[in-house]
C-alpha cells in the first residue's frame, strides 16, 4: 500500500483534463495548448515511473506482487459492476512505456505539427489519447479495460483522419475503425460470456477475479461446442479483439492505411502503443489463455492459435513489406510483422519474451517512424523511397539516428536491443514441445525484416537524390530537422540500444522482473544448452539479409527514380503480387465489403417491394371495398331517395364544421366516441 | 405532484388556444415554459422517489365506478425514468422549433397535447386510463405531420395514423378481454396482473396486445411506418416521434402485455427475440444504402430500438433493465441525431440527399452540426462514455445469458452500425470535394442559441449517464423487484 498505487487514477486522468481544456481552447492558443498537453504528460510520467519505482522495490515474496483497487460502478440485475485499477510489473512497464515514448513524441508533434491551421486540435486528441492507453494498461477490470480500448480506437480514428480533406485518409480512419471494430465485438461477446461464466470482469480481486485459480478452474473443467473448454473459447474471443487492434493476420489490412494519419501519430498509436494494446491485452488475461485442464504441462488450444496466428502474420506481412515504396508503409508492415513475432512468443508460452519485445521494440519503431517523419520533412512531403536518397549527406543526424533504429529492428547483435528481445523469442519458439513451425517461420522472418530495412536504408540514405525538384537553386534540396524534432530521436536512439541490456540471457532481469523473480546475474547462462547456437543462427539470418540487401541495393543504388526494383527484374511477378500486398484488400472489397451492401440492398428491396406492397395491397382492397359502397350508394340507394341524399348532405356540412381545427373540439369527439364504445363493449359484453 | 406533469401540458395547451392571434409569435416561449415546467415536475419526482419503495400511488379517484375504471396514477423507477426522458425531449424539441412561423399557436397546442397524452400514459395505472392517453398521444402526430411535414407528408402521416390505429384497435381487443376474463371489475393493472389468466388465453391475448404496442416500437417487420413518419415529419415532432412516441410502444409492451400474460410471454418470446434480432440487423443493413440523410437516421431508430426489445425478451433482471435504460438513451440520442438532421441541416440546405450533401463541406459552413452530429454519431454506435454503451451492455449480458446465439447476430448489427455511421458523417460533413473558393455564394444561417442550447442538453444527458447510470439504474433495478412484477421476471415459470 503506498501512496502511487491508491492513486494510479490520476495518471490517465492528468492528460484527460488536459484534452477537455483543450477540447474547448480556440486555434490561436498554440503554445499553450502544447504547453498543456505536454506538462500533463510529462506529469504522468514522473507518476508512471514513481509506480514503476515503488513496485520494483515492493516485496516480492512467492510470485508475482499486485496491489489493486476496486470501486463500483452501477448495478446489472443483482449484481454490482466493479472496475478498479492494478499495480504491477506488467502495468508498470507498460505505465513507463506508454508515458516516456507519449511524451517525447509529443514534444516531436510541436515540431513537425508547427504549421498546421489545426494545432490545438491535434493536441487535444493527442492528449486524450494519452489518457485512454494510460487507462488502458492499468485497467484492473475487462470491462474498463474494453472501455478504454474503444477510446484509443477513436482517437486513433480521429488522428488518422485529422487530414480529412484528403479522401485517402477519411477512408482509411473509416476502414481502421471499421476493421478493428470487427475484432472488437468478438472481445465483446468474450466479454459478455466470461461474465456469464465467472459473474465478475475484475482481473483480480482477493481470490474471486476471473483471472485467479477458481474462477479459471471452474472455466477450464467446463466445456462447450466439440469439447473446446469455455476458458479457452472465451480466451479465443478476446483475441479475436487483439488480432483485429494488433493488425494480426486477417485484420491487418488496416494499419497500413493508417499510416495516412500525421507521422507522430503513425508512431506513437500505430506503432509504439495502440497497436500493442493487443499483445498486451494477451499478455494480460495470459493466464485465462494458458488454463488448461492438464495443469501446466499441457499446451492450451488458445495458445497454440495465438502462436500459429502470430507466425504466420510475421512472415506475411514481412514478406510484403520487401516491395513496398512508401517510406511508411514499410514501416507499417514492419510494424504488423513484429507485433506477430510479439503473439508468437506469448502463444508459445514466452510471457516475458513477448513483453520484453513489446518494449524494445516501442522504443526502436517508434525512433523509426519519427526519424521517417523527419524525412519526410526535409524532402517537402515526399514519402516515396524511390525519390529519395543521398539523405546520408543533408540529414546526418536523422541518418545515424534511422540506422540505429534500423540495426535494432533486424536484430544487429550484440550492441542492439532488437537482437535481444527477438532472441529471446526464437528461443521461446524453440523449446514450444507442440510444433517446431513457429521457430522457422521466425527463423525466416528474421532474414526478411533484415533484408527489407537494409533496402529501405539503402534507398533512402545512400545514392544520389533523386527527386524531380532536386534542384539547388529553388533551395528544394532536403534539410535537417529542427532540434525539437531531432532531441527526441536521440533519446530513442539512446532507449533503442541500452533496453536490450536489461534482458540479456546473461542478466534476464527484465523477464525475472515480470515473473516476480529475483535476477542474479551469470555470464555463464551464455553458453548454456543451445542459447549460444540460437544466437549464431539468428545472427547468419540477419547477416544474410543485410548482405543480401546490400548486394542488390547498396552496391549499385539506383539511380533514377523511375529505375525497376532489382528484385523485381528478377521475379517480376512475385514482386507485383507482394507489391500489392497479396491482393487482400482485393478479395475483402469483393467478398465482404460487396456482401454487407449487397444485403442491405436486398433488404432494401423487400422494404419497397414486400413491405410496401403488403401496405399498398390492403389499401387498395379497402379502397376497392369503399369504391363499391360508393356505386352501390350512387345508383342503387340513391335512385329513390333523392331527398334523404339532400339530408345527407347538410349532414355532412354539418359533420365538416366539425373539423374547424380546434383541438378541444376533436378531443370532445374522441371521448364522445370512447365514451360510446366502452358503452357499446360493456353492453354486448354481457355484464 | 407528479400528476402535474399531466395537467401543465393540457393547461399549456389551453392558454394556447386562448392566445389572441396578434400574440401569436410568444406561442413559442409559453410553449417552452410549459415544458420546463413538465420537466420540473418530472425530475422533482424523480429525486423524491425512494428507489426502494416500489409503485407509489400519485392520486386515485374513481371516474366510471360502474366499469370500475379508475383514475389510477402512480410511479415507479421505469415510469419515471421515461417521465424524465419526456421531460429532457419535450423542452429540446421546442428550442428546435423555434424557427417555426407557420400557424405556431396550433403547432404547440398540438406538440402540447402529444407530450400530455405521453406524460399519461407512463402515469397511468388503470389500463383504460392508460389507452385513453395512448390515444391522446396519437392524434397530434397526424396533424403536426401532415401540415408542418415534408416530402411526401401526406403519406407518411396517414401511414403512421393506420399503424397506431391498428395497433390501439388490437390493444384494445385484449384488454377488454382480459377485463373480462378476470372478471374482477377493475383495469388496475397491478390488481389485474396478480390474476392468474389461463394459459391458453395468455396464449393469444398476449401476442395480440403486444405487437399492438410494440407496432409503435418499430417491431420487425411492422416498422416500416417508422423511417418514412419520421422523415415526413418536422424536426421536433421526428424527434418526439423517435424520442418519446416509439417509447410508448415499448413500455406499453413491458408494461401492459409483458406483466399481464407472462405465460403468454413465455410461449412467445423466442419468436418475438427473433423479430427483435431481425429489427437490429435489417434496420442497420437498409440504414447502410439510404441515399437520403434522414433515412439513415430513420432505419437506425429501427435497430436501436431492437435493442429494446431484445432487452425486454431476455426475461433477465439485467437485461429487462438495460432494455429501460435503453430506451431512455435512444430517446436522447435519436433525438440529437434527427435534430442535427431536420433541423441544423435540412432547414438551411433544403437538401437531404447525401450526394448532394457532400459536395457542400458541411463541417466548414456548419461546424456546430458537424460536432453535434459526431458526437451523437459515437454515442450511437455505443461507444462507451456514452450512455448507448451502458444500455446496449446490459442488453447483450441479459441476451448472453437467455439466447447466445441472437448475442451474436446483435454483434452484427454493431459493426453494421458503425458502418454506417461512420459513412453518413463522412458524405454529410466531410465530403471530399475540394472546398470552392468562395463559399459564402450560399450563406447559410448560423446555428442559433436555442439550438446549441437543445444539442447541448442532450450532449450532456447522454455523457452523464454514459459514466454514471446509477442515476436511473438505481431507479429502475428495484422496480423490477416489485411483487406484482414477479410474474414477469420469473418469466411465466412462476
Amino acid at each position: 500500500m503506498s501512496w502511487i498505487s491508491s492513486n494510479l487514477w490520476l495518471i490517465p486522468v492528468l492528460p484527460l483534463l488536459a484534452s477537455a481544456v483543450l477540447a474547448v481552447t480556440k486555434q490561436p492558443h498554440r503554445r499553450f495548448a502544447a504547453a498543456l498537453a505536454i506538462g500533463s504528460m510529462a506529469l504522468a510520467c514522473l507518476l508512471s515511473w514513481d509506480a514503476f519505482l515503488t513496485t520494483l522495490h515492493a516485496p516480492a515474496h512467492g510470485g508475482i506482487w499486485r496491489d489493486f483497487h476496486n470501486f463500483r460502478w452501477f448495478q446489472m440485475g443483482d449484481q454490482w459492476l466493479w472496475l478498479g485499477w492494478l499495480l504491477d510489473p506488467l502495468t508498470a512497464v507498460m505505465l513507463v512505456m506508454v508515458s516516456t515514448v507519449g511524451l517525447l513524441i509529443f514534444i516531436y508533434s510541436v515540431g513537425y505539427m508547427e504549421q498546421d491551421a489545426n494545432f490545438t486540435r491535434f493536441f487535444c486528441f493527442l492528449a486524450l489519447f494519452g489518457s485512454a492507453m494510460l487507462g488502458l494498461v492499468m485497467a484492473n477490470s475487462l470491462l474498463l479495460l474494453f472501455i478504454c480500448w474503444e477510446l484509443v480506437g477513436l482517437t486513433s480514428y480521429l488522428l488518422i483522419g485529422f487530414w480529412y480533406h484528403k479522401p485517402s485518409a477519411a477512408a482509411a480512419a473509416t476502414k481502421a475503425f471499421i476493421t478493428t471494430r470487427i475484432g472488437d465485438v468478438c472481445f465483446f461477446l468474450g466479454i459478455l460470456w466470461l461474465y456469464g461464466q465467472s459473474g465478475t470482469l475484475l482481473f483480480y480481486d482477493h481470490g474471486r477475479g476471473c483471472l485467479e485459480a477458481t474462477a479459471l478452474t471452474s472455466m477450464v473443467t467446463q466445456t462447450t461446442i466439440s469439447g473446446m473448454a469455455i476458458s479457452t473459447a472465451i480466451g479465443l474471443l478476446i483475441f479475436c479483439g487483439a488480432v483485429g487492434k494488433s493488425g494480426q493476420v486477417p485484420l491487418h489490412v488496416w494499419l497500413p492505411d493508417a499510416m495516412e494519419g500525421p507521422t507522430p501519430v503513425s508512431a506513437l498509436i500505430h506503432a509504439a502503443t495502440m497497436v500493442a494494446a493487443g499483445v498486451f491485452l494477451v499478455a494480460r488475461v495470459f493466464p485465462l489463455l494458458n488454463a488448461s485442464s492438464g495443469g501446466g504441462a499441457e499446451v492450451s488450444g488458445a495458445l497454440t492459435v495465438v502462436a500459429w496466428v502470430g507466425s504466420i502474420t510475421a512472415v506475411f506481412a514481412a514478406c510484403i513489406a520487401v516491395a513496398q515504396t512508401d517510406i511508411k508503409r514499410i514501416l507499417a508492415y514492419s510494424t504488423v510483422s513484429q507485433l506477430g513475432y510479439m503473439m508468437l512468443a506469448l502463444g508459445v508460452g514466452g510471457y516475458a519474451a513477448g513483453v520484453f519485445h513489446l518494449i524494445t521494440h516501442a522504443f526502436f519503431k517508434a525512433l523509426l517512424f519519427l526519424g521517417a517523419g523527419s524525412v519526410i520533412h526535409g524532402c517537402h512531403e515526399e514519402q516515396d523511397i524511390r525519390r529519395m536518397g543521398g539523405l546520408r549527406k543533408y540529414m546526418p543526424a536523422t541518418f545515424a539516428t534511422y540506422a540505429i533504429g534500423m540495426m535494432a529492428l533486424a536484430g544487429v547483435p550484440v550492441f542492439f536491443s532488437g537482437f535481444w528481445s527477438k532472441d529471446d523469442i526464437l528461443h521461446s519458439a524453440f523449446a514450444w514441445p507442440v510444433s517446431k513451425g513457429p521457430f522457422f517461420l521466425g527463423l525466416i522472418g528474421a532474414f526478411l525484416t533484415a533484408f527489407y530495412m537494409t533496402r529501405q536504408v539503402c534507398y533512402v540514405f545512400y545514392g544520389d537524390y533523386r527527386s524531380a525538384h532536386g534542384n539547388k537553386r529553388q533551395n528544394k534540396m532536403p534539410h535537417e530537422s529542427p532540434a525539437v524534432m531531432t532531441t527526441p530521436l536521440k533519446i530513442l536512439a539512446a532507449g533503442a540500444i541500452l533496453l536490450g541490456l536489461l534482458g540479456t540471457p546473461a542478466w534476464p532481469w527484465f523477464q525475472d522482473f515480470l515473473t516476480g523473480q529475483h535476477a542474479t546475474f551469470r555470464f555463464g547462462q551464455l553458453f548454456e544448452g543451445e542459447v549460444l547456437g540460437l544466437m549464431l543462427l539468428s545472427t547468419l539470418m540477419v547477416a544474410g539479409g543485410i548482405g543480401l540487401g546490400w548486394w542488390l541495393y547498396g552496391l549499385k543504388p539506383a539511380t533514377k527514380a523511375e529505375a525497376a526494383d532489382p528484385l523485381e527484374r528478377v521475379q517480376p511477378a512475385v514482386f507485383g503480387l507482394l507489391r500489392e500486398k497479396f491482393r487482400v484488400d482485393e478479395i475483402y472489397a469483393a467478398t465482404v465489403i460487396k456482401g454487407t451492401f449487397r444485403l442491405g440492398e436486398i433488404c432494401s428491396w423487400f422494404e419497397r417491394t414486400v413491405c410496401e406492397g403488403c401496405i399498398r395491397v390492403v389499401t387498395y382492397v379497402a379502397l376497392g371495398f369503399s369504391w363499391l359502397n360508393r356505386f352501390a350508394d350512387e345508383y342503387v340507394v340513391n335512385l329513390g331517395f333523392d331527398t334523404s341524399c339532400r339530408n345527407l348532405r347538410q349532414s355532412a356540412g354539418l359533420l365538416s364544421s366539425l373539423q374547424d381545427g380546434q383541438v378541444q373540439n376533436y378531443l370532445r369527439v374522441i371521448g364522445v366516441a370512447m365514451a360510446i364504445l366502452v358503452l357499446l363493449l360493456v353492453w354486448g359484453g354481457g355484464l | 405532484m407528479i400528476a402535474w406533469t399531466i395537467y401543465i401540458s393540457f393547461i399549456g395547451v389551453l392558454v394556447l388556444m386562448l392566445l389572441p392571434r396578434r400574440f401569436s409569435g410568444a406561442a413559442r416561449v409559453i410553449a417552452l415554459l410549459t415544458a420546463l415546467v413538465g420537466f420540473a415536475f418530472a425530475l422533482e419526482g424523480a429525486m423524491h422517489y425512494r428507489p426502494g419503495s416500489g409503485l407509489q400511488t400519485v392520486t386515485t379517484k374513481d371516474w366510471i365506478p360502474s366499469l370500475g375504471i379508475r383514475f389510477d396514477l402512480a410511479v415507479d423507477g421505469i415510469s419515471l425514468t421515461l417521465l424524465l426522458l419526456t421531460g429532457i425531449a419535450a423542452v429540446v424539441g421546442i428550442l428546435f422549433s423555434w424557427n417555426i412561423k407557420n400557424r405556431e399557436k396550433e403547432f404547440f397546442a398540438f406538440y402540447l397535447v402529444l407530450i400530455g397524452g405521453v406524460y399519461g400514459v407512463f402515469l397511468s395505472f388503470d389500463l383504460f386510463l392508460l389507452f385513453v392517453f395512448y390515444e391522446i398521444a396519437i392524434i397530434p402526430k397526424y396533424f403536426l405531420i401532415s401540415i408542418w411535414g415534408s416530402t411526401n407528408k401526406e403519406y407518411g402521416a396517414m401511414k403512421l395514423a393506420l399503424y397506431s390505429f391498428v395497433g390501439s384497435a388490437m390493444v384494445l381487443l385484449g384488454m377488454v378481454a382480459a377485463y373480462i376474463v378476470a372478471g374482477a371489475h377493475t383495469f388496475n393493472l397491478v390488481e389485474l396482473a396478480q390474476y392468474q389468466f389461463p394459459v391458453s388465453f395468455q396464449k393469444w391475448a398476449f401476442p395480440l396486445v403486444f405487437v399492438g404496442f410494440a407496432i409503435l416500437a418499430g417491431l420487425w417487420p411492422f416498422h416500416t411506418w417508422a423511417p418514412t413518419g419520421h422523415v415526413a415529419a418536422p424536426t421536433a415532432a421526428s424527434m418526439l416521434l423517435a424520442g418519446v412516441v416509439m417509447k410508448l410502444g415499448a413500455y406499453g409492451a413491458l408494461r401492459v402485455a409483458m406483466t399481464l400474460f407472462p405465460a403468454g410471454l413465455a410461449a412467445w418470446q423466442h419468436l418475438i427475440a427473433l423479430l427483435a434480432v431481425i429489427g437490429i440487423v435489417y434496420g442497420a443493413t437498409v440504414a447502410l444504402v439510404q441515399r437520403d440523410f434522414k433515412f439513415v437516421i430513420g432505419y437506425s431508430s429501427v435497430s436501436h430500438m431492437g435493442f429494446v426489445l431484445l432487452g425486454l425478451m431476455t426475461l433477465t433482471q439485467v437485461g429487462m433493465s438495460g432494455a429501460v435504460l435503453q430506451m431512455f438513451s435512444h430517446g436522447i440520442i435519436a433525438g440529437l441525431l434527427f435534430a442535427v438532421v431536420g433541423r441544423m441541416v435540412y432547414d438551411r440546405t433544403h437538401t437531404r440527399e447525401l450526394a448532394v450533401l457532400q459536395g457542400m463541406n458541411l463541417h466548414r459552413l456548419l461546424p456546430y452540426a458537424a460536432f453535434t452530429f459526431v458526437v451523437a454519431g459515437m454515442a450511437s454506435m455505443g461507444l462507451p462514455g456514452f450512455s448507448g454503451f451502458v444500455a446496449e451492455l446490459q442488453v447483450l449480458i441479459g441476451a448472453w445469458h437467455s439466447f447466445p446465439a441472437y448475442a451474436l447476430l446483435a454483434g452484427l448489427g454493431i459493426v453494421i452500425g458503425v458502418a454506417y455511421t461512420l459513412r453518413v458523417i463522412q458524405k454529410a460533413f466531410f465530403g471530399d470535394h475540394p472546398v470552392s473558393p468562395s463559399p459564402s455564394a450560399h450563406p447559410l444561417e448560423a446555428i442559433s442559441i436555442p439550438e446549441r442550447l437543445g444539442a447541448a442538453i442532450l450532449m450532456a444527458t447522454t455523457v452523464l449517464i454514459g459514466l454514471y447510470p446509477r442515476l436511473l439504474l438505481d431507479l429502475i433495478i428495484p422496480s423490477f423487484n416489485a411483487p406484482w412484477m414477479q410474474a414477469l421476471v420469473k418469466g411465466g415459470r412462476a
